[in-house]
């Protein structure tokens, strides 16, 4: 269950934001998919909760939550939707890189409007050529006195042509890791154009572009943290955004699961209510203990990274990959039960299990999940 | 200003309500929550609040252990401080009770304004604000769907069938609510995690100068004889348009004396 072992404010928290994702996002969830419609309003009202700035420390008008207690909140979001989920999950990762990573002036400067939400924020780290090997990517930002100029394009980029702040990680060195650094663009910038938006399987209810970078000048000090730091805030972000794509599944599971046991108390088949077959009973007992065990996962996880373990990041690529993979083969599960019904958009099943299924893509693809867990047992340098 | 907002913790509307042998509500077996009624009291209370200098919001509630949910509920939406009245010897006090209750809890912790949702979702009385301002001894203004605070007075607007009253009231005063009077906020996460550090006192009944034998199941003005469940839904009639629907429709409709 979502809300076991809880203490009382974490309580409070999960009630408040299910009673949110119930009332603002899951009656328009399917309609939203549907008419590939962005709810930029209702990411504002969101932000009256506190979910622009989940992670951000309340001098800067966030919320100053632990990974811990956010990790409750992208799981009850995305019982309504996952896809609004998943995207404010993002947006958080973007407004806790620049509270870790900028300095006060950079802090002042751009979290008061994403903690409002009056500023949305994106993360643009895969190129069309560099996915999972992401230290290769080519956009380059060249040094000209005060100023950088950014070039290169950004692919797949969630919420691309609607936000306002774009971190980007682009090269200002050699060729590897160390070669990279990230600086805020902003929408306003002259060079910056986007692609069309991308004709998807699922996560429909936000944009994805790319970003293109045609010589955008910025100010130095659009530079978050050091020159050859980009890559190390870069995967510092996705520790954090991992954990919060892994609760996205889980809560999206847990809703396709809550669905296909009202389902079949309903549905009546061979002179009984099919919830009476123990063999669909068992299926459902399947889902509901792979989903336990997911949630575990995950929130051993996000406890890690709130207490810094050095572990951390291993916690979090596996705790991506086994909640994503189980939140989707929980939801193509429900799917079943459903049998034709789940098949007809109208049901809203099917809907989960194609927003389910890019987060075993997204935010590292599972199998660069593997590769992290791998590297933290046998050594990095093998 | 000090503003005391009375509110009630309900049971859950969505949860399996029954009655104890006692006919009173059972608590034990269904979740409770701060009645969905009484949020709009809170929101308007936060609202002068955020209008109005100096002024402190004090929920305030007469119930058992549980109902503190629902004190943290409006300590988390906004609210500066809570009381709980709380006290066996409330167990099953009706609606003239609990206004002695909850007017004694009122004057002592000393008030500007009342503010009170238009009724409870479980009980629906709805007079527990008239009973209030009788017992006070100040003006009431109830069921406003529009309130203000300006220059020691109280003003809002009442909405009626055929026409809308301006009322207004010389502080101190009681007023209530209504569903109408503007969307109640979710607590935020920042106001969840504030609302533990806020103080909320316990009252019990000797804290109020109320004698055991005013309140309670036993001195209640009303009795409940018997209490049965609601009869399970029936099939409805259905009316298939053939040319006739329209007058189909309308006859079933005046046949129950609906039109």
């Amino acid at each position: 269950m979502l809300t076991t072992g809880l203490n009382e404010d974490q309580l409070a928290i999960v009630e408040t934001t299910l009673d949110f994702a119930q009332e603002h996002l899951a009656p328009q969830a399917d309609a939203w998919d549907q008419q590939k419609h962005f709810p930029v309003d209702v990411l504002r009202k969101a932000a009256e909760l506190g979910l622009g700035g989940v992670y951000v420390g309340e001098d800067w008008g966030g919320s100053g939550l632990t990974r811990s207690d956010g990790v409750l909140v992208f799981e009850a979001l995305a019982v309504g939707c996952p896809t609004i989920a998943g995207y404010l999950s993002i947006h958080n990762m973007v407004a806790w890189m620049i509270d870790r990573f900028g300095d006060d002036i950079q802090r002042a400067r751009w979290l008061p409007g994403l903690c409002s939400t009056d500023t949305l924020g994106s993360y643009c780290l895969t190129e069309p050529g560099a996915g999972s090997d992401a230290a290769a990517l080519r956009t380059r930002a060249e040094r000209d006195g005060d100023h950088y100029v950014l070039t290169g394009v950004k692919q797949f980029i969630s919420g691309a042509g609607v936000s306002d702040v774009y971190i980007v990680m682009a090269r200002t060195g050699d060729d590897g890791a160390r070669g990279i650094s990230a600086f805020v663009v902003q929408s306003d910038d002259a060079g910056l154009s986007f692609g069309p938006n991308e004709k998807k399987m699922g996560w429909n209810a936000q944009p994805t572009r790319q970003v293109i970078l045609d010589g955008v000048r910025v100010p130095a000090d659009r530079r978050l943290g050091a020159e050859g730091d980009g890559f190390r805030i870069a995967m510092k972000g996705l520790n954090g955004g991992r954990l919060g794509i892994a609760a996205c599944s889980l809560g999206g599971a847990q809703s396709a699961l809550d669905r296909s046991r009202a389902y079949l108390t309903d549905r009546e088949a061979f002179g009984a209510p099919l919830i009476e077959s123990s063999a669909l009973q068992f299926r459902l007992a399947d889902m509901a203990t792979e989903l336990a065990a997911a949630r575990a996962l995950v929130r051993q996880a996000a406890a890690a990274l709130d207490r810094e373990d050095p572990q951390a990041p291993h916690l979090c690529a596996m705790a991506k990959r086994f909640a994503t993979d189980t939140g989707f083969s929980v939801a193509d599960d429900a799917l079943q039960l459903h049998g034709g019904y789940g098949y007809l958009s109208e049901y809203g099943i099917e809907k989960i299990v194609r927003d389910l299924r890019v987060h075993q893509i997204l935010e590292g693809s599972n199998e660069i999940m593997r590769l992290i867990v791998a590297r933290g047992l046998i050594g990095a340098g093998r | 200003m000090k503003i005391v907002v009375c509110v009630k913790y309900v049971p859950d509307a969505t949860g399996d309500r029954k009655f104890a042998d006692d006919l009173t509500v059972d608590r034990d077996d269904v979740d409770g929550l701060l009645s969905e009624l009484d949020e709009y009291a809170v929101e308007q209370a936060l609202r002068i609040a955020e209008e109005a200098d100096e002024t402190e919001v004090t929920a305030l509630t007469v119930g058992p252990e549980d109902a503190k949910d629902a004190l943290r509920k409006a300590l988390s939406m906004g609210a500066d401080k809570a009381i709980h009245v709380e006290d066996d010897g409330l167990h099953g006090t009706d609606v003239i009770g609990t206004s002695l209750v909850l007017a004694k809890a009122i004057a002592k912790a000393g008030y500007d304004l009342v503010i009170s949702g238009m009724a409870s979702t479980d009980g629906a009385m709805g007079v527990v604000p008239a009973l209030l301002a009788e017992r006070l001894g100040v003006p009431q203004a109830t069921l406003l769907s529009e309130v203000g605070v300006e220059g020691g007075l109280v003003t809002g607007r009442r909405d009626g069938d055929a026409a809308s009253e301006r009322l207004e009231a010389r502080l101190p005063a009681v007023v209530s609510v209504t569903d109408q009077s503007g969307e109640a906020r979710y607590p935020s996460f920042k106001g969840i995690m504030a609302a533990k550090k806020k103080p909320v006192e316990t009252w019990d009944l000797s804290d109020l100068d109320i004698e055991a034998g005013s309140v309670g199941l036993e001195h209640a003005w009303t009795a409940v004889d018997s209490a049965a469940d609601r009869p399970a839904r029936t099939a409805g009639t259905v009316v298939t348009d053939e040319g006739e629907g329209g007058r189909q429709l309308a006859a079933f409709l005046a046949g129950q004396k609906f039109i």
